[in-house]
């Protein structure tokens, strides 16, 4: 039994992140005065997509086509990695958090190089930006994840999280906190929402992640689309394990507390892009700047505690 | 010559040597002038150069007109706000305007000529890149094609071709006044119909010498503040929609229509057509439609006023807007930008204020700013503020009379100029009748034939990732300037 479950786990995260987006969306359209679109939104256009044939350009070559595949199948391996409400999760290793990194670094690499292959300038903006902004983004999670392995005296992510307890933010809160508010902004920059980019603009121009999927079509878009919503899961639950670290044993308990939590972590995303308006893209290197100076602080308390 | 704003005139009064001609508008531009207008008009063999010159200040408008033929001493080096007029007079006649920096085609409407199939300014360099937008476009907009010349996401310049909604309205006008001459100055530039559909009244009336009754004008003086309304509050909420900021997005795409709503209650049409003739108008308002009116008016303001609070309230959205695509006072004068995007860069100048006419007299308002997106923003509000107090105030005070005089025949031989300001800026017609009393030329300047120029210019040195909001804070018409 005690080997299902990491595999049950996986299959919930698997099967679950799609509704994120939705419920990011629904809040959303909770402060526009709107009614917002079906909570499953994310699923049906999944499945509308792969039924689909994509078209490809002319100017376009194999690392168009291959860049969506690879990337979906690296955020995938990365969510091997990530505990599920404190579980052991399927795969752990010391030093997983770097195999995590370099996972979603790899993610990043092939979307990049498949915008490029197009040729069209709105891709290379697009894709110019999203490296330029992960220069300033990827240190300062790793930063975070190195601090919290030295508050926790654990190097892998299942044990990170398997030791944090109620006890830990009670002798280490400061440091704890800055971590979570750290990942938060991390969540934000990482998965294209407000204040970093503006997941819902029409406007190539303004665009970062958006521009770099424009010609992609058909099953290659469902790829990017269910990665996106991976990634958002994955950066989600790291930051439902921070906050919530109390378990209770009972494994359905505990599953059901953190996808609750899960469900809150989108609800303040889509809170946060409610009330406040996009940052001009000079000013998104402070913001990540900030998640850096927070991990960095963190460290340094920790090491000072 | 100096002429009367809305009155017919003697046109050939404004007769001048051609030398003179040219000395004379440059004197007068160089004098604090601003070009309202300035076209060929067909003449025999050869073409008739007319241009009306401006002064905002004194309200003055002067008319000279010169027979001309073969290439002209284009005014556009030390002139810049003439420069599509010239460029305009270089493709609709064939007369070269000597001397003009940037002679290319201004709507592609002579046999041969594609719009886009032209020669853009490149700048060349390592590292230097094009960035080429449109004519098709992701949003539901108009056509037009824009090249930006970019450093990484610094932009050296930005050229914007337009002309693919060349419609050919202002022939279509020459050829009247007919049944349909109003119905095409009401739809050549869709959301400003009260503006353009004025502009021609006011025309067709000048050369009738006709009087409107004040309770016509104040009707008219309702329409046209209900339009600013409508497209201020709407472009407002287009402007947070850019900058991510829903709140006002979505609650000021449904206060628009509320105004354009209680447009239609008057006549029956969200913008405004048909509502107007010349003469007067075509609809009336009875005591219980005045409190209806009153009633939503009232209501509509304090959502709006709740809904653009935030915009000012929230941090994120003035450090979005402050010190983006500034346009400085210098270059909005130099290029003739009007109407709000004038004010906002600091020129005070407003058709309603300059040019009073109707219900307008003893219109005051200042507004100024620095000319960002911020100011072009503010402004805006501003006028929605303005634009409320005046339409309460009319409604309060409807004067009595009939809604229309009759018009008699056109004077002929004679011309007339006609200024409006619209929610974009001043628009202006430009009548010329032949021996018959029909007309014999028809011209129309849309504000945005003045200020794409400005949108051109706030990209200057700025982000190109900036240009959909500031391509918002002028919210230029594509057909207007196209026509």
């Amino acid at each position: 039994m005690e080997i299902v479950k990491p595999l049950v786990q996986l299959l919930a995260a698997l099967l679950l992140a799609p509704l994120l987006p939705g419920v990011i969306n629904r809040v959303k359209a909770f402060f526009a005065g709107r009614r917002g679109q079906p909570l499953l939104q994310l699923y049906y256009d999944l499945a509308k997509l792969l039924r689909k044939t994509p078209v490809y350009s002319r100017t376009t070559t194999w690392v168009f086509k291959a860049g969506p595949a690879i990337g979906l199948a690296a955020l995938a391996a990365a969510l091997l990695v990530m505990p599920f409400a404190g579980r052991p999760s399927a795969l752990s290793f010391d030093g997983d958090f770097v195999y995590l990194i370099y996972l979603l670094g790899l993610a990043r690499f092939c979307a990049v190089l498949a915008a490029l292959d197009t040729g069209s300038a709105f891709e290379g903006m697009g894709a110019s930006r999203e490296m330029q902004f992960a220069v300033f983004s990827e240190p300062g999670f790793f930063l975070g994840l190195a601090a919290l392995a030295a508050v926790t005296g654990q190097r892998s992510l299942g044990g990170m999280f398997g030791v944090l307890t109620g006890d830990s933010w009670r002798v280490a809160a400061p440091v704890l906190a800055l971590l979570t508010a750290s990942f938060f902004i991390a969540l934000l920059a990482e998965n294209s929402r407000v204040p970093a980019d503006d997941p819902n603009t029409h406007l190539e121009l303004t665009m970062i992640h958006e521009a770099m999927i424009l010609d992609h079509s058909g099953p290659d878009l469902a790829y990017i689309l269910y990665g996106a919503a991976l990634k958002l899961w994955l950066f989600g639950s790291l930051i439902a394990s921070m906050v919530l670290p109390s378990h209770s044993g009972a494994w359905a308990r505990d599953a059901a507390m953190f996808l609750l939590v899960m469900l809150g972590v989108a609800a303040a995303v889509g809170v946060t892009e409610s009330v406040m308006a996009r940052l001009r893209l000079t000013k998104v290197p402070y913001m990540l700047i900030t998640a850096f100076a927070f991990s960095a602080l963190a460290l340094i308390f920790q090491m000072g505690r | 010559m100096k002429v009367d704003h809305l009155s017919g005139f003697d046109f050939a009064a404004t007769d001048l040597d051609p030398v003179l001609f040219f000395d004379t508008a440059a004197s007068r531009l160089s004098a604090g002038g601003r070009a309202l207008a300035y076209f060929a008009v067909p003449e025999g063999a050869a073409h008739r150069l007319v241009m009306a010159v401006g002064f905002d200040r004194e309200g003055r408008i002067e008319v000279y007109s010169t027979a001309f033929s073969g290439p002209f001493r284009a005014l556009t080096p030390s002139f810049p706000q003439v420069h599509l007029f010239e460029r305009e007079i270089f493709e609709q006649a064939g007369m070269k305007p000597e001397g003009h920096p940037w002679l290319k085609p201004v709507r592609f409407n002579t046999a041969g000529a594609t719009p886009g199939g032209a020669e853009y300014f490149t700048v060349h360099g390592s590292q230097v890149h094009e960035v080429a937008v449109g004519p098709v476009h992701a949003g539901v907009i108009e056509p037009g094609h824009f090249r930006f010349q970019c450093h990484g996401e610094k932009v050296f310049h930005l050229e914007i071709m337009l002309g693919y909604q060349h419609r050919g309205v202002e022939k279509r006008l020459a050829a009247g006044p007919d049944a349909r001459s109003l119905h095409y100055a009401e739809t050549l530039c869709g959301d400003a119909s009260i503006g353009h559909g004025w502009a021609y009244c006011g025309a067709v009336e000048a050369l009738c010498g006709v009087n409107v009754p004040p309770r016509a004008q104040a009707l008219r003086g309702i329409m046209l503040e209900l339009e600013r309304l409508a497209s201020h509050t709407g472009d407002l909420g287009a402007l947070a929609g850019d900058a991510a900021f829903l709140p006002t997005a979505s609650f000021n795409g449904r206060l628009r229509g509320d105004f354009l709503n209680m447009t239609a209650l008057v006549c029956g049409n969200r913008f405004g057509r048909n509502m107007l003739r010349p003469g007067g108008v075509n609809f009336d308002l009875d005591p219980a439609l005045i409190k209806e009116m009153k009633l939503r008016l009232a209501d509509t303001y304090r959502d709006v006023e709740t809904a653009v609070a935030l915009l000012w309230e929230t941090s994120s959205v003035t450090d979005r807007f402050e010190e983006t695509g500034v346009v400085p006072k210098a270059a909005a004068e130099g290029i003739g930008l009007v109407g709000p995007a004038a004010r906002a860069s600091g020129v005070g100048i407003d058709t309603r204020r300059n040019f009073p006419s109707g219900p307008y007299e003893g219109f005051t308002m200042s507004v100024s700013g620095s000319g960002d997106v911020y100011s072009r923003a503010y402004v805006r509000w501003l006028e929605i503020q303005k634009s409320v107090e005046l339409v309460d105030n009319w409604l309060d005070s409807l004067p009595a009379g009939p809604l229309a005089a009759d018009c008699g025949p056109l004077r002929p031989d004679g011309a007339a100029v006609s200024l409006v300001e619209g929610w974009r800026g001043q628009i202006c017609h430009f009548a010329l009748t032949g021996p018959d009393g029909k007309f014999r030329h028809y011209k129309v300047v849309d504000p945005s034939f003045h200020n794409w120029q400005g949108l051109a210019l706030a990209l200057r040195n700025g982000e190109i990732s900036d240009f959909p909001l500031c391509n918002k804070s002028f919210n230029l018409s594509y057909c207007g300037r196209d026509l």
